[in-house]
């Protein structure tokens, strides 16, 4: 027991101290999240809205499939986009390899069906006079689909959060694609598999801690959210 | 206002990133350099006289050599010379430089249920599998594990495969050493980690060296650049920066002084 609270206490010393290498893969994380969660939200919103708004041939097997991928294994994709970007595979041109911008290729395929999944629902959930009402006002499409995604705004804004949840947490693709480089690729999760491994508790328990405080504040940031659309 | 923010700080933070961009050595080595912190006290050195930023993964040696037959990586710092020659041999790497040794050290409780203390390793590999004294493995493919391989086929055994008292973790070699203090068990380790292990154990860990000096533990750490003929984007040249400078007379000496709790963890022996 004593190591769990010496941990505790070394990693509030960390915290405080401010300690380089804990910085680093804090801020690491969230560099990589954000550029994650923002592809996930510029690519998925539209493919959501598609998918909830119109109707064509095979829609219902695509929205099964988008289902289907919200429990895609993070080492999968790790795997996948690995051997994608590797200099022998067919992006490994673009030299993203050990890179921030590739582990977000990565983080973006894992977060993608959470966005488009919960696009796709509120829109289709949405009043269903929306639509004509828009049409008789002479909107064009684009207009359309920015004022519908505006009206669910809240529920992009829940897409939002779930996906990002997954996105900091996950350690398969930051591991694999990332290379867990020190002061470069190092996020919270793969340190603190480094460090465990390593058996130095009281980093791994600092960057634990950091990890809950991220995910109160995105919590915390959509009740804020709520909020104001209420208003 | 969230997407726009979002993007705008995506945007920069790629453009920084890119701005950054100047004479990048990418690495892959084994755990052991990374684990004890040699690296640590190394890269800054190297950066500092040449310029070049240093960034390793470290994975363990087969891993290693895969991303060097990948192309992923441009230098290579391991410690397995057979599978490092197969590679020279088949074209895959080429300057393989020496650069420095340690020995590997079989290492179990205190106690010793299964009494290999001061046994030769052969000895000791044989009675693991007659007294069941259970024995972590890497199983990785790292140096460490093709080693302890090779120890189970100088013993004249086939390797354990599913036998209850032999234990494939799949992690590094810190990891290991704690699986088996944890279960009361040996494992081989270099002795480099292990002092590390010790000293973060504050000199006072679970696991004791009982089996060592053997002339086969011997462990040979060697460089080589990923042969820019079979990978034409690697960035040969800083890999041969990279590989003299291990070898200079300055490193050669900082690798010696590298010390934890008084004890050197490697010996230089570039040139030698």
């Amino acid at each position: 027991m004593d190591y769990l609270l010496d941990g505790l206490m070394q990693a509030f010393v960390l915290l405080f101290s401010g300690h380089e290498e804990t910085y680093s893969a804090v801020s690491i994380t969230i560099m990589v999240s954000s550029l994650s969660i923002a592809c996930c939200l510029i690519i998925g919103a539209p493919l959501g809205f598609l998918l909830g708004n119109n109707k064509f041939p095979g829609r219902k097997v695509l929205r099964m499939l988008m289902d289907t991928l919200l429990s895609f294994p993070t080492v999968v994709i790790g795997l996948l986009v690995y051997a994608m970007l590797s200099s022998k595979g067919p992006l490994g041109e673009l030299g993203l390899l050990f890179t921030i911008p590739g582990i977000a290729v990565g983080q973006t395929l894992l977060g993608l069906p959470i966005v488009i999944a919960m696009t796709a629902t509120a829109v289709e959930n949405m009043d269903s006079r929306l639509k004509p009402t828009l049409r008789t006002l002479g909107a064009s499409p684009r207009q359309v689909l920015l004022t519908t995604l505006w009206e669910a705004r809240f529920h992009m804004a829940l897409a939002a959060v779930a996906a990002y949840g997954r996105i900091v947490s996950e350690i398969g693709i930051s591991m694999m694609v990332g290379g867990n480089i020190k002061w470069h690729t190092r996020t919270i999760t793969t340190a603190i598999a480094l460090e465990t491994g390593k058996g130095q508790f009281a980093m791994g328990i600092a960057l634990g801690l950091v990890l809950l405080l991220i995910a109160f504040a995105v919590n915390l940031s959509v009740v804020g959210l709520r909020r104001m659309a209420e208003k | 206002m969230l997407v726009a923010t979002t993007v705008a700080l995506s945007l920069i933070m790629m453009l920084a990133t890119v701005g950054m961009a100047k004479d990048v050595l990418m690495m892959a080595t084994t755990t052991s350099t990374d684990n004890t912190g040699l690296l640590d006290e190394l890269a800054p050195m190297f950066t500092e006289d040449t310029g070049i930023d240093l960034r390793w993964t470290a994975i363990g040696t087969g891993k290693a050599l895969a991303m060097g037959r990948n192309c992923d990586v441009d230098v290579l710092l391991v410690h397995a010379p057979g599978a490092e020659k197969k590679e020279v041999d088949a074209g895959n790497a080429i300057d393989r430089t020496q650069l420095m040794y340690n020995d590997f050290v079989i290492i179990g409780p205190a106690s010793d249920p299964a009494g290999v203390k001061g046994m030769g390793v052969v000895e000791a590999m044989k009675t693991f599998a007659v007294k069941h004294g259970v024995f972590c493995s890497r199983g990785d493919n790292s140096g460490t594990n093709k080693k302890e391989l090779s120890l189970w086929k100088a013993a004249g055994m086939a390797v354990p495969e599913k036998q209850d008292w032999y234990v494939q973790t799949g992690q590094g070699m810190i990891a290991t050493i704690r699986v088996a203090a944890e279960k009361g068990g040996y494992t081989m380790t270099d002795r480099g980690t292990y002092i590390k292990y010790e000293a973060n154990e504050k000199g006072n860990p679970a696991l004791k060296v009982l089996v060592e000096g053997d002339k086969t533990l011997f462990n040979q750490y060697s460089a080589m650049a990923v042969n820019p003929a079979k990978c034409p984007k690697v960035q040969y040249e800083l890999a041969g920066k990279f590989i003299d400078w291990m070898a200079s007379a300055k490193a050669q000496k900082a690798i010696a002084d590298f010390r934890l709790m008084g004890k050197q963890l490697f010996t230089p022996n570039a040139g030698m």
